[in-house]
């Protein structure tokens, strides 16, 4: 599934936090958004997502302009996004997290006396969308009690179920390292090809080995994109974000 | 299968306890009427059918408040409601009781229905505010209907029919109709908790952004529950008319909806059998105090205090932390 963004704007006051931006993402790619903090990498997402309205500029899904459409509405189309801050219902187990996320696509909702929790189809699908993100031996765990790591993954698997054919990662790896890392972009790896995804990701590394292309978003505007090796041999690039980085890491 | 290799979901014994609480207070209650006549005391059995009936209003309320995160400061309407059909069909000559249920669920059905639409526009204590103001707002349409009595209300000149039968005016068949009201009522609250809606609706109340990011949107769902929780709070309201074989504006004064949802706070927010512990507590509380001191509402409010700062889960938490000690 084709997403396409075409001059999408937005302020905050006199603060431009997304500044003209176009971009086309194919069909099975990973495109990777990385810039400087507070560049408008979560605003975008959260315009894409439809958690925000933008003030001008369209987001078209296959062809089809969505930048009306609620979020939830966003969802049953196919674009679903995971949150930079982990977002779950802490109070529920982690099987029904996920189960939930399959319930909204599949059959209505009101449906007021049957049993969810003894669903097999429902708690089936969550427990496919738990093993894809390494997580279906926690299934029955409440998710408040996950640790930091395993609430991204759950995160992670709760996008899953919904059944997308466009994930918005926002950060997805945030405070994970090491093997669990690792470990994590194996698992986007294997989803690649299968869903198009945005990826929003301050580790290079993750960014380097997963996206196909990279756009560099400075100041709410996208000063570069391409293939991750010419992006990162830019030298306005260099200048405006990566040159530290490389720097404090040789 | 797959399934089978997953072990049982951890909250389930919490769940099963509350049904079994509920079933001893249900039978402790149908063990009552007896006790009573033997006691030579057969008012006990009509200050008990109070007790059920407001146990049935505040265990719709928690149906809001405690799984949707709706606290509701205008729930006594409905109670009004409730009341007021009984007591204008019986003037049109209709005592049936079930239409007179229909009736009642039907007018709130649609008053929450409009008023729960446009409260739910708003959140936190702007929403208790405005479901405050439109109970008000029905509150005073019921003072002002002048051939109801108004501010005095009006007296029924008998209880409804059941069947045709007048089997209601005895006491304690009133008492057990009551019962099984509440009993029927719990028992689809508890399936509406444990059903695909139910799980939506917790969803809401646990994280709303996150419930519309995987796609449902949260306003149809609480405004179904606003819906569901008033019809089921004019059936109180039935029961208590013919309880009280009268109906005031009263039953709908502000105070009621606070009442309301203090029981639902003492019993354990979100927990239906909580809530019927918790109107069973604050009644008897009311009635015992009452009968000790005038200042019984200082020592209720001290009580109420104590409670909310060492067991902030109600009654139900208490009960709950006892049965974990002593395993």
């Amino acid at each position: 599934m084709k997403l396409e963004i075409a001059h999408l704007s937005k302020s905050f006051g006199a603060l431009k936090v997304t500044d003209d931006v176009s971009l086309a993402v194919a069909p099975g790619e990973i495109h990777a958004i990385i810039g400087p903090n507070g560049a408008g990498k979560t605003t975008l997402i959260a315009q894409l997502s439809g958690q925000l309205a933008p003030d001008a500029g369209r987001v078209i899904l296959d062809g089809q302009d969505i930048t009306g459409r609620s979020m939830a509405e966003r969802v049953h189309m196919g674009l679903a996004r995971s949150f930079q801050i982990t977002q779950v219902l802490p109070g529920f187990t982690v099987l029904e997290n996920v189960a939930l996320a399959v319930q909204a696509r599949r059959g209505s909702s009101f449906r007021f006396f049957a049993r969810v929790a003894e669903e097999a189809a429902l708690n089936r699908a969550a427990l496919d969308a738990l093993a894809e993100a390494g997580l279906d031996d926690r299934a029955h765990v409440v998710a408040r009690a996950l640790s930091h790591g395993e609430h991204r993954r759950l995160e992670l698997a709760i996008a899953l179920a919904t059944g997308p054919r466009v994930l918005l990662l926002d950060e997805p790896l945030a405070g994970v390292g090491g093997e669990e890392a690792d470990a994590f972009v194996a698992r986007l790896k294997a989803l690649k090809g299968r869903l198009t995804m945005v990826l929003i990701e301050h580790d290079m590394e993750a960014v380097f080995a997963l996206a196909d292309r990279v756009s560099v978003l400075v100041y709410g505007q996208v000063i570069a994109t391409g293939a991750p090796d010419a992006v990162r041999s830019d030298p306005q690039v260099r200048a405006a974000y990566l040159g530290e980085e490389e720097e404090s890491a040789a | 299968m797959a399934e089978a290799a997953i072990p049982a979901p951890a909250r389930r014994p919490v769940l099963a306890g509350r049904v079994k609480a509920a079933l001893v207070l249900f039978g402790l209650f149908a063990a009552l009427p007896p006790v009573a006549a033997a006691a030579g005391d057969p008012f006990l059995v009509l200050i008990a059918t109070r007790i059920l009936a407001y146990a049935i209003a505040a265990m719709a309320l928690d149906l809001i408040l405690g799984f949707g995160a709706m606290v509701s400061f205008g729930h006594a309407a409905y109670l009004g409601f409730g009341a007021y059909a009984v007591a204008i069909l019986a003037s049109f000559g209709i005592t049936d009781i079930f239409v007179q249920i229909a009736c009642a669920a039907g007018v709130s059905a649609l008053f929450a229905l409009v008023t729960g639409a446009i409260s739910l526009r708003t959140r936190g204590v702007y929403f208790i505010m405005i479901t405050l103001a439109f109970g008000q707002m029905a509150f005073f349409f019921f003072i002002s209907l002048s051939a109801y009595g108004g501010d005095d209300g009006v007296g029924l000149r008998s209880r409804s029919t059941l069947f045709g039968t007048d089997l209601l005016e005895n006491d304690v068949t009133l008492f057990y109709v009551t019962l099984a009201v509440l009993a029927a009522l719990f028992l689809a609250c508890h399936r509406i908790v444990g059903s695909r809606f139910g799980r939506v609706l917790t969803g809401i109340r646990e994280n709303p952004v996150r419930m519309e990011a995987i796609g449902f949107t949260p306003f149809r769902y609480q405004l179904t529950a606003f819906v569901i929780s008033g019809m089921m709070t004019s059936v109180a309201g039935v029961m208590l008319a013919n309880q009280a074989e009268f109906v005031s504006p009263a039953f709908m004064s502000w105070h009621r909806s606070g009442e309301l949802i203090v029981m639902v706070v003492l019993g354990g927010i979100g927990t239906l059998a909580g809530a019927i512990g918790g109107a069973v507590a604050a009644l008897v509380l009311e009635e015992a105090l009452g009968m000790m001191t005038e200042h019984w509402p200082f020592w209720f409010g001290l009580f109420l205090v104590l409670m909310v700062l060492f067991s902030p889960r109600g009654i139900t938490g208490f009960v709950e932390k006892l049965g974990r000690r002593r395993p």
